[in-house]
């Protein structure tokens, strides 16, 4: 073992290092406000009373848990031209994380909303206040709550995930270190800087969740 | 302390023929009942009997197959404009309270004001503060359910419907999920409503209060109405085998 560190390369490259942390937190946050759209919406859909609009739901979300993530991007950024929509490399990895996230997120929305007594909705209900006001003021809330502690692992998932964007060149941390390291040959010294940058990404959405949390969702229990 | 008021002669509620099968279980056995406004009714029997069912019918919270029910003269149907206004004039308590855990006891009260009856905040939490005053848990009022006690809870949930002001309440073995020590502090609350001239129909096994202040009490068992007899006369003199057997079973 006589490999000598050479972190000089990871110190010139610092600035596109960061610049693809912030690429990475772009495609991150926007693939969630997408995947929880999808999921909110796909929920509504899945428990609507029109069946087409629930075996369309159950289609979809049986299509995307069921095949790879690579797969899905691919799918979009090279198929999808085919059929006539043509989209950069960064809006298709959006995309392709809110669609692949919102599929996930019905299934864990829908056990939340379960999981909130009868009882809650009959009340509602017998106060006078229509369906969809009883989801918004009663069921909301104490679902999210419930979903929480799964809902965030499923976007750190997510969060991780943007690293399989790189696949189709879309601007994030593992391209720009994917781009140092053919340039340098400094394998470990990127791929430790990329690593470390990866559990502070983490670190920082967890910490984001946990102030939602505490900010928004929180209530005595008994 | 039987509760002065008479009740009028005109209906509030009728139910005719109604009928409900849960798949090919026959929960409803043609039911026929008139609520008089003022009136107070208790409904017991054994469980599974049909007794919540048929107050769940009420509001339309479960659906018949068949029948009418008409309450303050609007036909129950299917139409939801119907269900809507049907609901705002049936207040309704569960056993379970279903206090909603994330907002305060205010906020609880004023809800359904504000969304439904379009009240403005100011005007829903004066209506909810005196309302919470009346069944005594006003200085709870910025608290969440959880940090009440069980007879607390239902307090408020007994407030909290007669902050839509409905001019029927429903009440579904509201002492029945309560720790026996809590029981009274709930019937005492709808003592005082009945004696205000509430029309009522409560679904209990606390026959004390059906004697105190029941026009009529109704007995039912396997989906159908057995017996109705002021309470006198149910207590001393019951016609059918089931009421006797029943009441033998709960009385001491």
């Amino acid at each position: 073992m006589d490999y000598k560190l050479d972190f000089s390369p990871v110190i010139a490259g610092m600035p596109s290092l960061l610049l693809g942390c912030l690429g990475t937190l772009t495609l991150a946050i926007c693939g969630m406000a997408l995947g929880m759209l999808i999921g909110v919406g796909g929920v509504f859909l899945r428990d609507s009373s029109f069946k087409p609009f629930r075996w369309l739901v159950i289609g979809f979300v049986e299509i995307i848990r069921n095949t790879p993530f690579l797969v899905q991007i691919f799918f979009i950024y090279f198929a999808l031209p085919f059929a006539g929509i043509r989209l950069n490399p960064t809006p298709t990895a959006i995309v392709a994380l809110g669609v692949n996230g919102g599929a996930y997120a019905i299934e864990i929305i829908r056990g939340g909303i379960n999981s909130i007594a009868r009882g809650q909705t009959e009340a509602g209900l017998a106060l006078g206040l229509h369906k969809a006001e009883v989801f918004r003021f009663i069921i909301l809330k104490p679902a999210l709550r419930a979903i929480f502690p799964s809902l965030t692992s499923q976007f750190i998932l997510l969060t991780l995930s943007t690293s399989i964007a790189s696949a189709i060149s879309a601007y994030e941390l593992t391209s720009v270190s994917q781009r140092i390291e053919s340039e340098s040959f400094r394998s470990f010294e990127v791929y430790f800087t990329d690593t470390f940058f990866y559990l502070i990404i983490s670190w920082m959405i967890m910490r984001l969740f946990a102030l939602i949390s505490a900010r928004l969702l929180s209530y005595p229990v008994k | 302390m039987r509760a002065p008021e008479p009740a009028s002669a005109e209906p509030i509620i009728v139910m005719e023929h109604v009928e409900k099968w849960y798949g090919t279980f026959k929960a409803l056995y043609d039911i026929n009942l008139a609520v008089l406004k003022g009136e107070r009714i208790v409904l017991c029997g054994p469980s599974g009997s049909g007794k919540s069912t048929l107050i769940r019918c009420i509001n339309h919270l479960e659906t018949y197959e068949k029948g009418e029910i008409r309450v303050d003269g609007v036909l129950l149907g299917n139409r939801t404009v119907a269900i809507d206004a049907v609901r705002r004039e049936v207040g309704m308590v569960f056993q379970q309270f279903n206090l909603f855990p994330h907002m305060t006891i205010l906020q609880n009260c004023t809800l359904a004001p504000m969304r439904s009856l379009g009240l403005k905040k100011a005007a829903a939490e004066d209506r909810a503060r005196r309302l919470l005053d009346r069944v005594k848990v006003l200085e709870q009022a910025e608290k969440y359910p959880a940090q009440l006690s069980g007879g607390q809870q239902q307090r408020v949930a007994i407030a909290r419907a007669l902050c839509m002001q409905p001019k029927v309440m429903l009440f579904d073995e509201p002492t029945s999920a309560l720790d026996p020590e809590m029981v009274k502090e709930v019937l005492d609350t709808m003592i005082g409503l009945a004696e205000d001239g509430m029309t009522m129909i409560c679904v209990t096994h606390e026959m004390g209060f059906a004697r105190q202040v029941a026009d009529r009490v109704i007995f039912m068992a396997g989906g159908a109405i057995v017996e109705e007899a002021p309470p006198q006369e149910f207590f001393t003199a019951p016609s059918h085998e089931r009421t006797k057997k029943f009441l033998g079973e709960i009385l001491p």
